[in-house]
């Protein structure tokens, strides 16, 4: 399909205004589907009229107009028939002309993080979460999410229409949780992001390159609810984490496609930007004065290796006490995996592998590459080459991305080399 | 994908002539605009150019020649940036054209370039460019 330069510039002042307009009918016709339904119903009156016309001086308000006008048109046909349009009527909003710029900034940003409460609510799957958000909030179309999930677009597109459902037969209120209710929320929202983010950063099934739109997608819709909820120092804990983690991205693959270890990187060629965008988000996160959240803790560890131009001079102590007290907010055994890695490098390979040997029991990790891989390294560090190349062997088993296996391949071939010297 | 939104010096700027309180009122709420947005990743404003300095090498192979501003041809000398990151040409444009005029005395002018993508620099770019374009990236 081959869009014209009006349809390409309407569909950039889609991806700029939906997420507004669809918050801001969803406060006045309390239905996500209806209020999506009607700024679409919008878009496509702008994309028969605005190339005769050309754009309107404020599209956002234009387009907010058109839909509330088609509101009240459905509200007057169906008025009589269904008790909920009845309700719709008495809102004021929807009869009063629209002038964006009257609208305090404050009010906008408020309806957009109902609206990110709304489609990551603990109600629906987490798919449904990440589909729905990128639908509502990122104004991705339903092909593009699909793309990125290596999915059918119908399936995409039933999981969106099942989730607008859902959302709606449950009642779910359009509102800002209070509370003690407001930190689950709140995490739940910051999961479904981060999510969004590692499926893009990690790519864990075949190939890998349509995952970067998944990490700039999160990384924004952070950077937004960093501006709309700046009180949350788990929102900035968050961006920091994805605004370094990115700072990585053109390092941590070879030209030919290879994973790069974060050691073997060349780190002139880590964006300086993102770095700084990083570490002051996480200034700004302590800055709110509250502990560490499991966000920050990781985007702390993130940031060490970000401020050491050498990967020799990364301040391996401070990582590994960093870890544990990630282990203690977040216990998990892939923390303690990690920790044991940063015990190994700060204060030697024993150490490290005195903890890994503990994880071996855990049922969790069964199947989990990166144990044996760990473990193979640390062997091998250790000069315990036999040990280690069974490690690595088992490990490529295990991984299910093909470049992570090759690369554990060729260190158990080195493993084979070091035996016989 | 980044664009630089690079703002044009003016007479104005050039003399040191700060702008109307409007103005720089304007221009912070268009920042915050973009920050709300989730795609403004850095912007700053530039001191005039009479605290410049210029290298150029106009012997190839040469040494450096270092000139102290003053600049001449304002039209040339830029007076501040704006570095977002989007998803098309035409929403880089889109929100060019919702900056405020930057000076507002008929000289103001916003240009707009598109930085490098890392893998641009590749020598894979081609094979890389033409998977985008397959999967309408």
């Amino acid at each position: 399909m081959n869009m014209s330069k009006a349809e390409r510039t309407i569909d950039a002042i889609w991806r700029i205004e939906s997420a507004k307009l669809i918050a801001g009918l969803t406060r006045m016709v309390r239905d996500i589907g209806l209020a999506e339904d009607l700024a679409q119903d919008a878009l496509v009156i702008a994309l028969e009229r605005w190339p005769e016309s050309g754009i309107p001086d404020n599209p956002g308000a234009w387009l907010m107009t058109t839909a509330k006008r088609r509101a009240i048109d459905l509200l007057r046909r169906n008025k009589l028939r269904d008790q909920k349009y009845e309700e719709l009527a008495y809102h004021k909003d929807l009869y009063t002309e629209e002038d964006l710029d009257s609208r305090l900034d404050g009010e906008i940003g408020d309806d957009l993080l109902r609206l990110i409460f709304m489609t990551c609510h603990p109600i629906l799957s987490q798919e449904a979460r990440v589909a729905l958000t990128l639908r509502l909030l990122c104004g991705l179309t339903t092909d593009e999410i699909a793309h990125a999930f290596l999915a059918a677009e119908s399936t995409i597109a039933q999981r969106i229409v099942r989730a607008k459902r859902t959302l709606n037969s449950a009642k779910v209120p359009f509102e800002v949780p209070a509370g003690e209710e407001l930190n689950d929320r709140m995490s739940a929202v910051l999961e479904v992001i981060y999510l969004m983010f590692n499926e893009g950063y990690s790519a864990t099934a075949g190939e890998d390159w349509i995952r970067p739109l998944l990490c700039q997608e999160a990384l924004r819709i952070g950077r937004v609810l960093a501006e709309i909820a700046p009180a949350e120092p788990e929102v900035h804990g968050l961006v920091a984490l994805m605004e370094i983690q990115s700072s990585r991205f053109r390092t941590r693959v070879t030209r030919t496609g290879e994973p790069v270890l974060l050691l073997d990187q060349n780190r002139a060629l880590w964006d300086q930007l993102l770095i700084h965008r990083g570490l002051a988000a996480l200034e700004r996160s302590q800055k709110l004065g509250q502990p560490y959240g499991p966000y920050a803790l990781q985007a702390a560890i993130s940031a060490c290796h970000a401020k050491a131009h050498e990967a020799s001079e990364t301040d391996w102590p401070r990582i590994a006490a960093l870890y544990e007290a990630l282990s203690r907010v977040t216990p998990s055994p892939i923390v303690e995996l990690n920790r044991a890695v940063a015990i190994s490098m700060a204060f030697g390979p024993a150490f490290g592998l005195q903890i890994v040997d503990e994880l071996n029991a855990e049922p969790s990790l069964r199947g989990y590459h990166l144990l044996p891989s760990v473990r193979g390294d640390l062997l091998y560090k250790l000069n315990r080459f036999n040990e280690a190349q069974e490690e690595f062997e088992h490990a490529a088993s295990l991984t299910r991305n093909e470049r992570e296996r090759e690369l554990l391949l060729k260190r158990a071939a080195e493993c084979a080399v070091c035996k016989k010297k | 994908m980044r664009f630089m939104m690079i703002v044009k010096a003016t007479s104005d700027s050039e003399a040191g002539v700060m702008p109307s309180p409007e103005l720089l009122e304007a221009m912070l709420r268009y920042n915050e605009e973009l920050a709300k947005a989730g795609i403004l990743l850095a912007a700053d404003g530039l001191q005039s150019s009479s605290s410049g300095i210029r290298i150029s090498y106009p012997e190839p192979g040469g040494k450096p020649k270092v000139i102290d501003g003053p600049f001449t041809e304002t039209k040339e000398i830029i007076a501040g940036y704006t570095l977002i990151e989007v998803k098309s040409r035409e929403e880089a444009v889109e929100w060019a054209m919702r900056m405020p005029d930057p000076h507002g005395n008929g000289q103001g002018e916003i240009e707009l370039r598109q930085v490098f993508e890392p893998e641009e620099l590749s020598p894979h770019a081609g094979i890389q460019k033409q998977i985008r374009l397959q999967f309408k990236l």
